[in-house]
């Protein structure tokens, strides 16, 4: 098994939704990134899995199936969050929305 | 008998969907419902002959500590809901809603508390999360509230990613997910190359980190403590704290027990941390609530302490501490509610002025949660950090143990600001504060308020039955089953 590709994999996507969170500026990009966060760890929870023979691999793939219905919860919360700071401030800039300070 | 704990919320939560009258009243019902639960739950798990069990395949464990979590967590339900009741009235957002999500999260803290698997831990925090970011933002209209929802949102999604990815990790070190088997797996084998599982405990601390407001992982707390609205704000340092402990505790203290000298280092900076800069910066805040909110990042630092011991006695201290502090942050969150009027407009320092004068009940009330948090003697807060530095002496961790000491003292400042602003700011004739307007105290809100001021007081004074509960509530590891 190609197990270090996928892990490989799963590190590069989870750096690049990290760099997207801090980096991006637009809300719904952020929402993406932590999708990608997600993603990662699905593919690392079904590559791990894969090496620990098969009893102990359906944890790991039942979870990944757990993570991929609460990411569709939260990003469904989250859009909507987001939506609501559209509609009162017409921007989804998340460097805009800083009332609150110190 | 223990499942009834769960099975009540879980009850409560289909029966609380439909429109009723008295929706307050309805979620203090089934709280006090869940903590009757837990109370027969507790009697069945410290019977020797029975004992703590686990259920649902092994998911979930009933023993003494998540049964003192689930009594903890419902108890902040009830408070919180006796105080959000005037309160929704009076921003006009009356309706099943908030009480729905309080019940929801509080269902999840229950599940994170109860978890014997890392995956049950996480649909446990993220069904108390998600619950809890629409709660932040429910004030729709108000800028701060959505503010504070979007913030607590993205930065907590992005550590309960986190936290995966160390679960994923940690997984893939062991094999397992379920606790009793990582403890057996780690008993077993020693790890020649431990970075796998070594990188898995430090994006665990910090994903459960984040949840309880440990520095570095902050940052959001005083934002969304400001902005949410302040029932929520009770809600969220009571509830949602202690739920992140109760799951810190368990995968630390008793699953990676044996890897204590590596993560016992990274607790320590962590405690330190949070402890100075809680309390420092509470020092230099305004607003009350802002204050409020660093004080509490700095009570997470002495749970931290009492976790730092690595022992009984500082889990049984750390327990106790989140049990008085449940009540004191309670209190001290529902006086800010109720000076804070409408559309929480002011809980800048002046709107304290003179309160002794004209609520002296109230500014009374203030004083005592005040006081407590503060530490001084004769109230509960006094005695939980006086068991947890203990258990740091006794951990030989006296360095720890001092700068605890030290970061109690300066945020006795912080405390002491604010009562001397209540009693002595006021002078005859003092215009400014004569045209603050009055503080009205609904009945719902001063009955949770007093319940919590008489827990602190009682405790302080009789320590010894909630002390032995926090005693006999440490965790349990049974053995996975065939």
């Amino acid at each position: 098994m190609l197990v270090n590709q996928f892990l490989l994999l799963g590190a590069v996507l989870f750096c690049i939704g990290v760099y997207g969170v801090l980096a991006r500026r637009n809300g719904v990009l952020v929402l993406m990134s932590i999708e990608l966060i997600l993603n990662a760890v699905n593919i690392n929870l079904v590559a791990l899995g894969s090496v620990q023979g098969p009893e102990a691999a359906v944890a790991g793939q039942v979870f990944a199936l757990f993570v991929v219905t609460i990411a569709a919860a939260e990003v469904g919360v989250g859009l909507a969050i987001v939506l609501l700071i559209y509609r009162n401030r017409s921007t989804v800039d998340l460097d805009e929305v800083d009332l609150m300070k110190g | 008998m223990g499942g009834a704990l769960f099975l009540l919320t879980a009850a409560a939560l289909a029966s609380g969907r439909p429109p009723r009258g008295f929706y307050a009243l309805f979620t203090v019902i089934t709280a006090v419902l869940a903590m009757v639960g837990s109370a027969l739950a507790w009697g069945r798990v410290t019977d020797p002959a029975r004992g703590a069990y686990s259920a649902i395949g092994d998911a979930i464990m009933v023993d003494g500590f998540s049964v003192f979590f689930g009594i903890v967590i419902t108890v902040a339900i009830a408070l919180a809901a006796l105080l959000a009741d005037d309160y929704l009235r009076r921003e006009g957002l009356d309706g099943p809603e908030l009480y729905v999500l309080m019940l929801l999260s509080g269902t999840g803290g229950l599940v994170m508390a109860m978890a014997n698997d890392l995956i049950v831990v996480f649909l446990g925090l993220e069904t108390l999360s998600i619950a809890l970011y629409v709660m932040a933002g429910f004030q729709l209209r108000r800028l701060e509230s959505q503010e504070s929802a979007i913030k607590y949102f993205v930065l907590g999604s992005f550590s309960s990613a986190f936290l995966l990815y160390g679960i994923a990790l940690v997984y893939g070190a062991t094999g397992s997910t379920n606790f009793s088997r990582i403890a057996d797996f780690l008993a077993d084998n020693l790890l020649a190359a431990n970075g796998l599982l070594l990188a898995g405990f430090a994006l665990l601390l910090v994903g459960l980190g984040f949840k309880v407001a440990a520095v570095p992982f902050h940052v959001w707390t005083p934002d969304v403590y400001q902005g949410a609205p302040t029932p929520v704000t009770a809600f969220l340092a009571s509830a949602s704290k202690a739920a992140g402990f109760a799951a810190l505790l368990r995968v630390f203290l008793s699953t990676f027990d044996l890897y204590r000298l590596d993560w016992r280092p990274i607790m320590w900076v962590l405690a330190v941390l949070t402890l100075v800069v809680g309390s420092f910066l509470a020092v230099v805040q305004t607003d009350v609530k802002r204050m409020l909110a660093y004080s509490s990042i700095s009570h997470a630092g002495f749970v931290l302490v009492g976790a730092e011991a690595a022992s009984d006695r500082g889990l049984a201290g750390a327990l106790f501490y989140l049990l008085a502090y449940t009540f004191m942050v309670v209190g001290s969150f529902g006086v800010a509610t109720l000076v804070g009027r409408r559309g929480d407009a002011d809980h800048s320092l002046p709107a304290y002025r003179g309160l002794s004068q004209r609520r002296p009940l109230l500014a009374l009330a203030f004083t005592v949660f005040l006081l407590a948090q503060a530490g001084v003697p004769l109230t509960s807060g006094f005695l939980a950090k006086f068991y947890v530095i203990g258990a740091a002496v006794e951990a030989e961790s006296y360095a720890l143990a001092l700068i605890a000491m030290i970061s109690a003292v300066v945020s006795a400042f912080v405390y002491l600001r604010i009562t001397v602003a209540m009693y002595m700011t006021v002078e005859e004739g003092d215009d400014a504060a004569a045209a603050l307007p009055f503080v009205r105290v609904p009945p719902a809100a001063a009955l949770s308020l007093g319940i919590a001021l008489v827990f602190t007081v009682v405790v302080g004074l009789v320590p010894s039955p909630v002390v032995d509960f926090a005693r006999d509530a440490l965790p349990v590891l049974v053995s996975a089953g065939p």
